[in-house]
């Protein structure tokens, strides 16, 4: 089931020689498609002709049981949708719900918000770059990202209990207020976060091997971006300058100093390049948040556990680790969401893998998956 | 089995080395569970705590389990994450290509019951023993990298019981690390039940 | 720009669609008739709106509600575009021919609610099985092996 081979078409070519069509089936359990990932690839000799990633391996009908929950009830979903970024999930669909509800946040609970949110963004960006590493044979690098994520899901299980599935951000506020001396540990790591990125940004991006796999391999232009409907760190690797929490500003994002890092070339490592910056910009977003947060309560006042919003239909958005993460809620009255539907980055970022893996070699193709970082958590939902 | 176990220091009471008598099938078991290659089969929230089970701060492979993507090369299956209905045939497929003697581990709740999938999903196999034998079932949403762990304590002490015979299954106990060190609990069909008999 | 400038922007532009636009919970709606979707759509596509951000369906009883929801970088503004399609013939016009990004998309509607999309190029199920019966986010929609959770509140 790993790599096989499915099928052989023989043609002739020009001269007479015979020339194989080979279809190669990668997936759906293989360590390089970040997930249950199945992709049919098409291939002349080692060149991928045509590559259809076939989805659904993980479709576990989320947006069906949102029907049958109340609206707090859907929370501990959200988590499990986006695995590896689990706090976007979360904040996305409590904006959705408190916009549909009326339900007016604290502020406080914004900055506790953003604060985990940008955390988030680091743990994530960490995964991505040591899987997306690992990929281009650099193992080593994967072990270091791992160790700063590590200490993430330390603080994130000192603040609200869980490694991986926080259920933190809810209606009207986040669920616990941060542990004493927990500020002070979250600035140290992102002082010894900016050394272990420099250290990262010499030992994989500096590597010959490493370029060579990755300058000029998986080339999206910016007009196929917007097209094509990319988001986050794979819109901008190819110049596409939108991050939500510039240019559609949300939350207190407007009162942080900080930049959107982006490429150029488009290609495989202009693309882990602007992750690897949006690390640094989280730590400097971070730190100003700290420096910034009110006292206050963190929750809503007089907030009832059965929301029942009038009917109507919301949407809201925030910009993930993985692009720009939509929760649209249909109600009809009463305490169950009619609808939900979840526009999930990684879906829409991974439509394009056979825009870019065409014309690259077989072993390519594991690099430019990479590069979309699909969680298909949130692919199939 | 314990025997086995102290070997090494046998031999050194011993002065010249010798002759040990043991079974070969507590050879085989002690073999067996020292070194088994874990399938990652990883498909959802749960793979990312089995990615961290071997990284540097759990190290995973210091029990000689060590993650072999490929189903030829292993022993166990860990199967972490939901299962869904299109996702159970490679599944099923995978465990076919591992070599006997193998086991499963189910990790996590989506891979026990169905968890938090278990009302309303169209989709979500409620629990992957459905279709596979599963020795060791771990709980958790996701459960922390520890549990794993513990799961392939268990797992040795269940392989201790078999033998390379098939259909004979002998009543005792693997003990960890050295024996009468360690409690492990007494599990139903084990020695001491057996002596009470 | 916020959403009452769009609205009196659309409205020199595109008088025709002027009376079809309204607000709801601070965002633009845009509800057409089925057969104007496409032609709605490739003006909002000629005003700004470079994005196909979402595309959804809602089971609204009689008629299924195709929503698509589109953003404009030059304008920072998103608005929703909608439409009923009768549930006994869920047919309408795709928008692949204007944003790529319907592709899968319109193909995840077309698994879930059962709604064909003339002019798709690729109209095949997407997240199940080739042979899967039925489309799940149907309300109506049963399954043997669908357990329905007990009523707590």
């Amino acid at each position: 089931m790993t790599l096989e081979v499915e099928s052989r078409k023989e043609t002739l070519a020009e001269d007479g020689l015979p020339v194989e069509e080979l279809v190669v089936n990668v997936g759906p359990s293989h360590p390089s498609t970040h997930g249950v990932c199945r992709v049919i690839v098409h291939l002349d000799g080692e060149i991928v002709t045509r590559a259809e990633p076939v989805i659904g391996y993980l479709h576990r009908g989320i947006e069906k049981m949102c029907e049958n929950r109340t609206y707090l009830q859907v929370v501990p979903l959200t988590d499990r949708l986006d695995y590896v970024g689990s706090m976007y999930a979360n904040w996305a669909y409590c904006r959705a719900v408190e916009r549909l509800a009326g339900i007016r946040v604290p502020e406080r609970a914004e900055y506790l918000r953003v604060i985990v949110c940008e955390m988030q963004r680091i743990a994530s960006h960490m995964m991505s770059l040591g899987s997306a590493a690992a990929d281009t044979g650099a193992a080593t690098m994967f072990i270091y990202a791992f160790d700063e994520r590590e200490t993430i899901v330390e603080l994130f299980e000192d603040l609200c209990g869980a490694r991986l599935t926080y259920n933190y951000v809810r209606p009207g506020g986040v669920s616990f207020d941060i542990p004493e001396g927990w500020t002070d540990r979250l600035l140290e790591f992102c002082r010894t976060h900016r050394v272990a990125l420099r250290e990262m940004d010499k030992l994989w991006f500096g590597n010959v091997i490493a370029r060579g796999r990755m300058k000029g391999i998986g080339v999206l232009a910016a007009d196929d971006a917007v097209a094509w409907g990319a988001s986050g760190p794979v819109a901008r690797g190819s110049g596409v300058n939108w991050d939500l929490r510039k240019h559609d500003p949300y939350s207190v994002y407007p009162r942080f100093d900080f930049d959107i890092p982006t490429g150029s070339a488009g290609d495989v490592y202009d693309r882990a390049r602007v992750r690897l910056y949006e690390c640094y910009e989280s730590c400097r977003i971070i730190e100003q948040a700290v420096a910034q947060m009110p006292g206050g309560p963190i929750k809503a006042e007089g907030l009832q556990r059965l929301i029942a919003p009038r009917p109507g239909d919301a949407y809201d958005h925030i910009e993930s680790a993985r692009g720009s993460l939509g929760v649209y809620i249909v109600s009809e009255g009463g305490p169950r969401p009619h609808r939900v539907k979840f526009r999930s980055p990684a879906f829409c970022n991974l439509a394009l893998l056979p825009l870019i893996a065409e014309g690259h070699m077989l072993s390519d193709l594991v690099v430019c998956l990479g590069s979309l970082d699909p969680v298909f958590g949130e692919v199939d939902r | 089995m314990a025997f086995v176990d102290r070997l090494g220091e046998i031999l050194s009471e011993g002065g010249q080395g010798g002759i040990i008598l043991t079974s070969i099938d507590a050879l085989a078991d002690w073999s067996r569970g020292k070194s088994l290659w874990a399938m990652p089969m990883g498909t959802a929230c749960c793979a990312m705590e089995l990615i961290a089970a071997s990284f540097a701060k759990f190290d995973f492979d210091r029990h000689g389990s060590f993650p072999r993507p490929d189903p030829r090369h292993t022993d166990v299956m860990v199967v972490a994450g939901t299962i869904t209905r299109k996702m159970a045939p490679a599944v099923k497929r995978l465990y076919e290509q591992m070599p006997e003697p193998k086991w499963v581990i189910a990790m996590g709740n989506c891979a026990v019951s169905g968890g938090i999938f278990f009302y309303d999903s169209y989709s979500v196999i409620r629990g992957v023993d459905e279709f596979l034998p599963v020795d060791v079932y771990i709980a958790g949403c996701p459960p922390r990298p520890e549990s794993l762990q513990d799961a392939v304590l268990r797992l040795r002490e269940l392989i201790s019981t078999e033998s390379i015979a098939p259909g004979v299954k002998h009543e005792r106990t693997l003990s960890l690390p050295r024996s009468g060190d360690v409690s492990f609990g007494v599990r139903p069909g084990s020695a001491e039940e057996g002596d009470a008999e | 720009m916020n959403i009452t400038e769009l609205r009196d922007h659309l409205c020199e532009q595109h008088p025709d669609l002027c009376p079809l636009f309204s607000i709801e919970f601070g965002d633009g709606v845009l509800s057409v008739s089925c057969d104007k979707l496409y032609e709605a759509a490739s003006g909002l596509r000629d005003l700004g709106f470079d994005r196909l951000g979402m595309a959804t369906a809602v089971d609204r009883g009689e008629t299924f509600e195709v929503v698509y929801r589109l953003t404009s970088r030059s304008m920072s503004v998103g608005i929703f575009l909608k439409c009923h399609v009768p549930r006994d013939a869920p047919k309408t016009n795709s928008l692949f021919p204007l944003w790529p990004a319907a592709l899968w998309q319109e193909r995840e509607i077309f698994d879930m609610f059962g709604i064909d999309f003339e002019g798709h190029p690729d109209m095949r199920r997407i997240l199940l099985p080739d042979d899967w019966v039925g489309h799940p986010l149907r309300r109506d929609y049963t399954d043997d092996r669908m357990i329905r959770r007990p009523d707590y509140i």
